[in-house]
């Protein structure tokens, strides 16, 4: 019972935040120099023309009104239209968020499988080579932007040794995307046994998803180092040790167990970092997702698919945290049970 | 029959930016079968690190420089990590001075106990489930079932020790180890745990070396102390010598500080505090605080000396003589 009231006050902190995510990005735009009439009438409009376009997009209207019609759209799922496909953004918006979800669960399980054992290791080896090329190889990550590790590893990987498929999009060249059902092609491919697509759709993943996921795999790492050296330190553990448990027990099991209750914070963190960070790796892949959609939106000016892509990150990053909130109860007994 | 447990010549150092920290210093001592032994001696004179020292878990930057520990008639130094790993928590047990602290806390604690089960005698989960039950019984844990199921933070800090007790106790050690068992329970919560103690250590025959700075916990229950300043032991002998006829100048200092409501003599502080046992000086090392320091004292130290039955001190000023012992 503690814990569904747990989760009941977590959710009355994410309503408020999503008002004010919701305001803020109206603010930007609405402060944002240009006028959004004159992308969507074009550059050889009239000046009647572009009073008529403004009065249609409701632009002559106190700016009151212009956030409540903008707030009852949102509310309905209108994100407004893109001025350069001619589409409700919703719709595009929809239709690219696979390929980026995709990409962002790929990217993140690589962090995890490799940031995790890696903070371990560097933890218990600590201050040996272990733990040096340990840090070594988080900082590189961390301070290389993750455009330029992704031209090289294109370079390297498919240009040179020609063991990485051509950066572009999430399928080679006439495969066809499998049946929809989820919308990611590992998964759909996997649950139709369409084995042709599989093979391709994680070939082409694999690269996007490595760069993306050496990026954020040093925080992760860097985490589970910290936090396991100090629980490593625990009474507990020294009774672990002093019972008698073999050590793959206390380290991977006591331990460890302790240790990933912190971590779980911080793939939240990761998270939005991956979503945002998607954008620029998305051009350099040509993978067909909602940042490279936004990238392509900042180009042109098309105010709304980037107003979309904000908000739609803060709402990902709302949720992602509230989730993070109630999976930290579900691993903390002392959240769970009090 | 040989002492179950033979601490010799023990030292034990902790490497720092400033030089080598003497924290257990050439020790003696030993446990006999069935024995409660208390090793007594203020914060800071070793007592831990001979229990962790004794368990080979010393770890950087503490390394064992000098000294043996036989357990049963062997060298433990001489064991395989995988060797030793079986003694511990089978053999030699240990309770720790923090229950709270030092139970998992996202393990149900009933599966802390019988893993222990499952790990030392090979049980199946459901034999070693009804041991740990078992168990809670005998440290009277009511309602073991619901206990057993529950974590460390949704229990009190007499049953944390209980389940500790129980956790120690769990594959019938022949020593038992319990730093500070009581320190942060109530009076009267200790005073029970210690009964426990006794009583189950009686009842499975296992020695039991109980590590504190309580006088009182030691006269309760030992029966034989040994004392320990600043890494060093300075005096062993059975409790009733200890109380009545204590030698060390340090030992009497210890037992003139017990607050006494029975006589109308007023309790006696040690002076000073516990040495930098960073690169101490070669002589005794109680000589800063003691009444009786000599210049002999200050260069050589005083070796650990048997004065009668069953008694070792190492004092070059010798109480006995002068004052005829302590009246009690």
């Amino acid at each position: 019972m503690a814990f569904l009231n747990y989760i009941l006050r977590r959710l009355a902190f994410v309503l408020p935040t999503l008002f004010g995510v919701s305001l803020i990005c109206f603010v930007l735009t609405y402060m944002l120099p240009g006028n959004p009439a004159l992308v969507k009438a074009g550059p050889f409009a009239t000046s009647e023309y572009l009073q008529e376009m403004e009065k249609q997009m409701g632009l002559d209207r106190p700016v009151h009104e212009q956030y409540f019609r903008y707030m009852s759209g949102l509310l309905r799922g209108d994100l407004g239209e893109s001025a350069s496909t001619g589409r409700p953004v919703t719709q595009d918006f929809l239709q690219r968020l696979p390929a980026t979800l995709e990409l962002t669960f790929a990217s993140l399980l690589i962090a995890v499988i490799i940031g995790i054992p890696l903070g371990v290791l560097s933890a218990v080896h600590r201050d040996t080579i272990i733990d040096h090329v340990g840090r070594v190889v988080g900082i590189t990550g961390v301070a290389m932007p993750s455009f330029w590790t992704g031209l090289l590893a294109i370079y390297v990987f498919f240009f040179l040794l020609d063991v990485a498929p051509a950066p572009l999009g999430r399928l080679g060249s006439g495969i066809a995307p499998p049946e929809t059902i989820t919308g990611l092609y590992v998964i759909d491919s996997l649950l139709t046994g369409n084995w042709q697509a599989l093979r391709s759709s994680l070939y082409q993943l694999m690269l996007p998803a490595a760069t993306l996921g050496f990026s954020v795999m040093a925080p992760v790492a860097r985490m589970v180092r910290s936090t396991m050296l100090e629980i490593l330190e625990s009474d507990y553990i020294k009774a672990a040790w002093a019972a008698g448990l073999p050590r793959r027990t206390v380290i991977y099991g006591d331990a460890l167990r302790n240790a990933l209750i912190p971590v779980v914070t911080i793939l939240g963190i990761v998270f939005g970092f991956l979503m945002a960070g998607n954008a620029v790796i998305e051009s350099v892949f040509a993978w067909p997702g909602i940042g490279n959609y936004a990238v392509t939106a900042l180009m042109t000016k098309d105010s709304g698919p980037i107003q979309s892509f904000v908000l739609f990150v803060a709402v990902m990053y709302v949720v992602v945290n509230l989730l993070v909130d109630i999976v930290y109860g579900l691993v903390d007994p002392r959240i769970r049970l009090r | 029959m040989t002492n179950l447990l033979d601490v010799a010549d023990l030292t034990v150092h902790f490497q720092s930016d400033a030089g080598a920290i003497e924290a257990v210093d050439h020790i003696n001592f030993s446990i006999r079968r069935g024995e409660v032994v208390g090793l007594v001696g203020e914060s800071g004179s070793g007592k831990s690190v001979t229990s962790f020292a004794i368990l080979r878990l010393i770890r950087r930057p503490g390394e064992i420089k000098s000294g043996s520990v036989r357990f049963d008639g062997v060298d433990l130094a001489t064991l395989s990590e995988e060797q030793m790993r079986r003694i511990r928590g089978a053999k030699i047990a240990m309770i720790s001075q923090s229950p709270r602290t030092a139970l998992n806390p996202v393990i149900p604690v009933g599966k802390q106990i019988s893993r222990l089960f499952r790990l030392h005698e090979g049980l199946s989960a459901r034999v070693a489930e009804k041991r740990m039950l078992d168990m809670l019984d005998l440290v009277r844990i009511p309602d073991p079932r619901r206990r057993a199921g529950q974590y460390a933070h949704q229990l009190s800090g007499g049953m944390c020790q209980r389940i500790m007790i129980a956790m120690a106790l769990a594959t019938s050690p022949r020593l038992l180890i319990a730093d500070e068992p009581t320190t942060g329970l109530d009076v009267s919560i200790a005073a029970r745990i210690l009964d426990l103690l006794r009583e189950l250590g009686a009842k499975t025959g296992a020695a039991i070396m109980l590590i504190t700075h309580d006088l009182g916990v030691v006269a309760e229950i030992c029966d034989r102390v040994v004392v320990m300043h600043a890494g060093q032991v300075v005096e062993a002998a059975p409790v009733r010598s200890i109380f009545h006829a204590p030698a060390h100048p340090y030992t009497r200092a210890l037992v003139g500080s017990i607050p006494r409501v029975d006589r109308d003599v007023a309790m006696t502080p040690i002076p000073g505090s516990v040495p930098s046992l960073l690169n101490p000086p070669p002589g005794c090392r109680y000589v800063s605080r003691c009444d009786h320091a000599t210049d002999q004292c200050r260069v050589a130290r005083p070796p650990l000396e048997s004065r009668g039955q069953d008694h070792d001190v190492a004092c070059y000023y010798d109480i006995g003589r002068q004052t005829g012992g302590v009246a009690a």
